[in-house]
């Protein structure tokens, strides 16, 4: 895997400047047994454009959100946490 | 008569410069500017390497780095092209794959006897029975496997890949006449734009079919324009929108928003028997070796060819005083290049070929014939056999950035077809062979991509290629060649697989290019289909009684060129870390060690020693690598409290606690201390290997959350060491200004003042078991301080290592994260239940998986054990459960010689996990009854931890 990644603070790096935190799902309340083993281990994991967490770990260290196309590695967009709506 | 032909117009080497080399021990002469190849040539060598199978003799036959036929050792380097590998003084060249010599190899008589025994894939044909003599036949088959043996001890590595990054606008690929121009007209245009090429000098065919001098302008206007050439570099792969080049002992990595290929066409041999004698060469070849170095290819030449490219290296070959024996021409027309060479006198035949090449050593004469008459034969003699089986377009990169081939019945090659995006093609590349009308595309090409991407004049209508002079027709090897009965006819050159094989392998029932090419490993060798893949297509095709476009090509696949593995192989940064006191450890003579990124300090010759010093008086740790972060900030508390299970906001400022990091699915990821140095400031340690793991997480959350808090990772800011033992406070008062009495600094305070005049944390904690205190200081002081407790405690104090301070923590259960635990462990399992606050409101990252593990303890509890005789069990050894089946296993066990004994901890069937049960562990087959002791081996009470 190969692409260019933008970050909000550091600009367009390679993606191995990056580390994956995996597609953004929302943390449950008071979950049910079930509803913790999904949030804990299943993901959607769609073949399409899903939003996903990046930290910049060999530059800011800054955490953001990516709008990436799983099939293409196209990046549509990025922000960081409550900028990207 | 001399070898050199008088000065050629773009010759390359330096007449005056005359250098000299050694093959195979025996001096060569070569000018400045020679490749080996061509020096070996001109001094007469005609059999440069022997074959992979058979053993038999090759001479050069592409002279541009193409096919194995020239792969020789220099300087001990297996695997080097001798045509386009440059002479240099004093270079050591060897042969491969012979034995004695070149001249008189054992194996050849594999050529001589073999034919019959070796189809593909003999070995595992012939050498099954009996089965029990398999491991011999491997040990023989493996020895004579291969090309070229590597050093078997290299003491100190020559080079060191280094990799760069290159981001460009546009990459052109391929620095001939197109390229050039492509690359010219993009920079003009205003981008950014990087040129690989894989010669000495950018120009390809210009710089030996007499354009050198417009080679050379073009690079200049490349240059001056701002084009980026990397000469000499070879693109590797297209890989996802990168580009790996290969270039000396550099690999870049090239990305660019556009990409012109401009690759050019591979000259193809043709098949038939004895096609690879030596001085059966390509026609570029040997136009090459006569243009660039001056080197006559040979006296009495027959050229074969299928199209105009071997018509006209012919007339250019005349001009230089080859005599032209023969000419055949395998299209029916005569072409006007034909009728020149005609009227010069030369023997043309039309709708003639080659059917074999005759001679021991070298090439001594030729079987002319027509496919389609038995009977039509003609023997000529020569000392040069030219072939051109035509122009193959190199689509292979084109096609690994996801273009598609068709193939061309006019052209008798694939050819592209749908490019992707991005992606553009130029010159013979995309049909335009003729060199104005490659010029003219490389512009187009240039300008367009430049225009993708904002710049120069908007896009240009793609032109369509002109069928050119060098359409050829589909040349299938005659017939005597699949039937043997003139001689082996070789369709892959690098691994031996001849036109008979292909058959074989479909009678076999190997029907599909694919398979065949697993099969027979033709196009599997070091030219990577460059020479053969066309010839089984078309022999496949023939024998399947399908069309070559339903036969098919198999996927391109990098490499595209050869590369060493060394320039791929190893981590490209692998960073050590080493603490600030790292010199000192080193100057006492410590072992050290990898722990994690970091190199530490195991011991310093004497573990269990070193151990027994911290209970008995003092010792000194560097534990400098402990992950530390400063978390500050209104909402600091409320921050931890929800990370930790534990409760991190009733901590008063000066006062530590032990945290232990689960995931939402409460397995514990690290463990570290809390201390509280003011309302709002905090300070977390960390596992040494869980720094960055940690912070990431830290941030990770902070992030989601958006609170009012400030991470500061101080990990390399600070040096950190434990001064431990029973005589810890005494020597530390005489460096410090703090009251160091346990009423004013009591077990878990968290102290700010300096230790030997530098700003210092310190922090009260045991893991070690005895009185202790870490002191946290700035990293420039690293040396200063650990030199002034070593001092200040002269004759008390000995430093300890990892070792020492790890049979220490295991005397009192102190876990090791990752070591005793692994990614199912939960601080129930780990026997931590206090480290968890289920009453805490908070939602704490882990507390509802947590609470639910609560409930639904697991099988296995983490329990200390202890051994009464002498062994140590290894880590990792299996624990029993009462039926005998593996429950659990042990995951640290020392000799303590403070104890007396052997401890360790382990996962034990949670009924077990009580004091004085028995378990039993069974280690490399022997079962050892241990007793399990759930309170810590020494102090159980902590009082030394207080005093």
């Amino acid at each position: 895997m190969s692409f260019l990644l933008e970050c909000p603070h550091c600009g367009i790096r390679e993606v191995a400047d990056f580390a994956f935190g995996g597609e953004v799902c929302k943390r449950p309340q008071d979950p049910s047994f079930r509803e913790l083993c999904e949030y804990n281990y299943i993901r959607e994991n769609v073949a399409g454009v899903q939003r996903e967490w990046w930290y910049h770990r060999s530059g800011c260290r800054t955490w953001f959100l990516a709008e990436r196309d799983t099939r293409t590695n196209e990046v549509l967009r990025i922000g960081l946490p409550g900028e990207l709506t | 008569m001399s070898s050199r032909l008088p000065p050629q117009p773009g010759e390359r080497v330096a007449r005056e410069r005359e250098l000299k080399f050694t093959f195979d021990g025996r001096p060569v002469q070569a000018l400045a500017g020679d490749t080996i190849g061509s020096a070996l040539y001109a001094a007469g060598q005609r059999t440069f390497s022997r074959s992979f199978k058979y053993h038999r003799r090759r001479g050069l036959m592409c002279c541009s780095g193409q096919c194995p036929n020239c792969l020789v050792a220099v300087d001990g380097e297996p695997g080097v092209r001798a045509c386009t590998e440059p002479a240099r003084e004093g270079a050591e060249v060897e042969h491969l794959n012979a034995t004695p010599n070149l001249e008189l190899d054992v194996m050849s008589a594999v050529d001589a006897f073999g034919g019959p025994f070796t189809p593909p894939g003999f070995y595992y044909k012939t050498f099954i029975r009996p089965r029990r003599l398999w491991p011999l036949y491997e040990k023989v088959l493996r020895h004579a496997a291969g090309l070229g043996r590597l050093p078997r001890e290299q003491h100190e590595r020559r080079w060191r890949t280094e990799y760069r990054r290159r981001h460009a606008d546009v990459l052109v690929v391929g620095g001939g006449l197109a390229g050039l121009s492509a690359a010219a007209a993009a920079a003009e245009a205003g981008a950014d734009v990087v040129l690989v090429d894989d010669g000495v000098e950018p120009g390809g065919r210009l710089l030996w079919e007499g354009g050198h001098e417009r080679a050379r302008e073009l690079t200049v206007r490349a240059r001056e324009a701002g084009v980026e050439l990397l000469t000499g570099a070879s693109a590797l792969g297209h890989f996802d929108g990168l580009v790996a080049v290969w270039q000396g002992e550099t690999l870049h990595q090239i990305r660019a928003r556009q990409h012109v290929y401009a690759t050019g066409a591979v000259e193809q041999p043709l098949v038939f028997a004895g096609n690879d004698l030596p001085g059966v060469m390509l026609s570029g070849g040997a136009l090459r070796l006569a243009a660039l170095y001056a080197v006559v290819p040979g006296r009495r030449a027959v050229v074969a060819t299928t199209c105009d490219r071997g018509l006209e290296t012919a007339l250019a070959l005349a001009d230089t005083g080859v005599q032209l024996v023969a000419v055949t021409d395998l299209r029916q027309e005569r072409s006007a290049l034909g009728a020149a060479l005609e009227e010069r006198g030369v023997e043309v035949l039309q709708g003639w070929t080659v059917l074999a090449a005759n001679g021991r050593r070298e090439v001594r004469g030729v079987v002319l014939g027509r496919p389609d008459d038995e009977a039509a034969r003609l023997e000529r003699s020569c000392d040069l056999l030219l072939v051109s089986g035509g122009d193959a377009p190199a689509t292979s990169l084109c096609a690994q950035a996801g273009a598609s081939t068709v193939y061309d019945p006019v052209l008798g090659q694939f050819r592209l077809d749908v490019l992707p995006p991005a992606v553009r093609a130029a010159g013979q590349l995309a049909g335009f062979g003729e060199e104005d009308a490659a010029a003219a595309s490389g512009e187009r090409a240039g300008r367009a991509a430049a225009s993708a991407i904002g710049l120069g004049q908007g896009e240009l209508a793609p032109e369509q290629p002109p069928l050119d002079g060098r359409a050829g027709v589909c040349a299938l090897p005659p017939a005597a060649a699949t039937d043997g009965s003139r001689g082996r006819a070789f369709v892959c050159l690098c691994e031996d697989v001849t036109a008979k094989d292909i058959p074989r392998s479909v009678a076999e029932g190997y029907d599909s290019i694919e398979l065949c090419k697993r099969y027979t490993t033709v196009t599997m060798g070091p030219c990577q289909g460059k020479m053969c893949q066309l010839a089984s297509i078309r022999l496949m095709a023939r024998e399947t009684g399908s069309s070559i476009e339903q036969v098919g090509g198999t996927t391109a696949r990098p490499p595209w060129a050869s590369v060493p593995l060394g320039a791929l192989a190893g981590r490209p940064f692998e960073p050590a870390k080493r603490s600030a006191i790292h010199g000192r450890h080193r100057e006492l003579g410590a072992r050290i060690q990898w722990a994690g990124d970091w190199r530490r300090a195991y011991d310093y010759g004497d573990p269990e020693g070193e151990a027994l010093a911290v209970h008995e008086s003092a010792g000194l740790i560097d534990v400098s690598t402990l992950g530390k972060l400063l978390v500050r900030g209104a909402d600091a508390a409320r921050f931890l409290d929800l990370l930790y299970p534990n409760r991190l906001s009733t901590l008063k400022p000066g006062r530590i606690r032990y945290g232990v990091l689960t995931s939402d699915a409460g397995r514990i990821f690290d463990d570290g201390t809390v201390g509280r140095l003011d309302q709002e400031t905090f300070y977390v340690t960390t596992t040494s290997s869980g720094a960055g793991a940690v912070e990431q997480w830290f941030s990770w959350w902070l992030a989601d959350w958006r609170l009012d808090v400030q991470l500061t990772d101080v990990t390399q800011a600070l040096a950190a060491v434990n001064i431990a033992g029973p005589r810890a406070r005494e020597i530390l008062e005489r460096l410090t200004d703090l009251d160091c009495s346990p009423e004013a600094f009591g077990y878990l305070d968290a102290r700010q003042g300096s230790v030997a005049s530098v700003p210092a944390l310190l922090l009260r904690i045991g893991f070690v078991g005895e009185l202790g205190y870490e002191v946290h200081y700035p990293a420039a002081y690293g040396e200063h301080v650990w030199d002034a407790i070593l001092e200040a405690g002269a004759g008390q104090i000995r430093p300890f290592g990892l070792e020492p301070q790890r049979i220490l923590r295991l005397q009192k259960q102190h876990i090791l994260v990752g070591q005793d635990t692994d990614s199912e462990s939960t601080p129930f399992g780990a026997a931590m239940p206090w480290a968890v606050k289920l009453d805490k409101e908070e939602p704490f990252i882990g507390k509802w998986a947590l609470a639910h593990i609560a409930e639904h303890p697991a099988p296995t509890t983490l329990v200390g054990f202890t051994l009464p005789d002498g062994r140590v069990p290894t880590e990792g050894a299996v624990v029993l459960d009462a039926a005998g089946t593996a429950a659990g296993q042990v995951t640290s066990a020392r000799h303590s010689r403070q104890l007396g004994r052997v401890i360790g901890m382990a996962w034990v069937p949670a009924a077990l996990a009580k004091d004085g049960a028995t378990v039993t562990i069974l280690d490399e087959g022997s079962r050892i009854g241990a007793s399990v002791v759930t309170e810590p081996f020494h102090d159980p009470a902590g009082e030394l931890l207080r005093s």
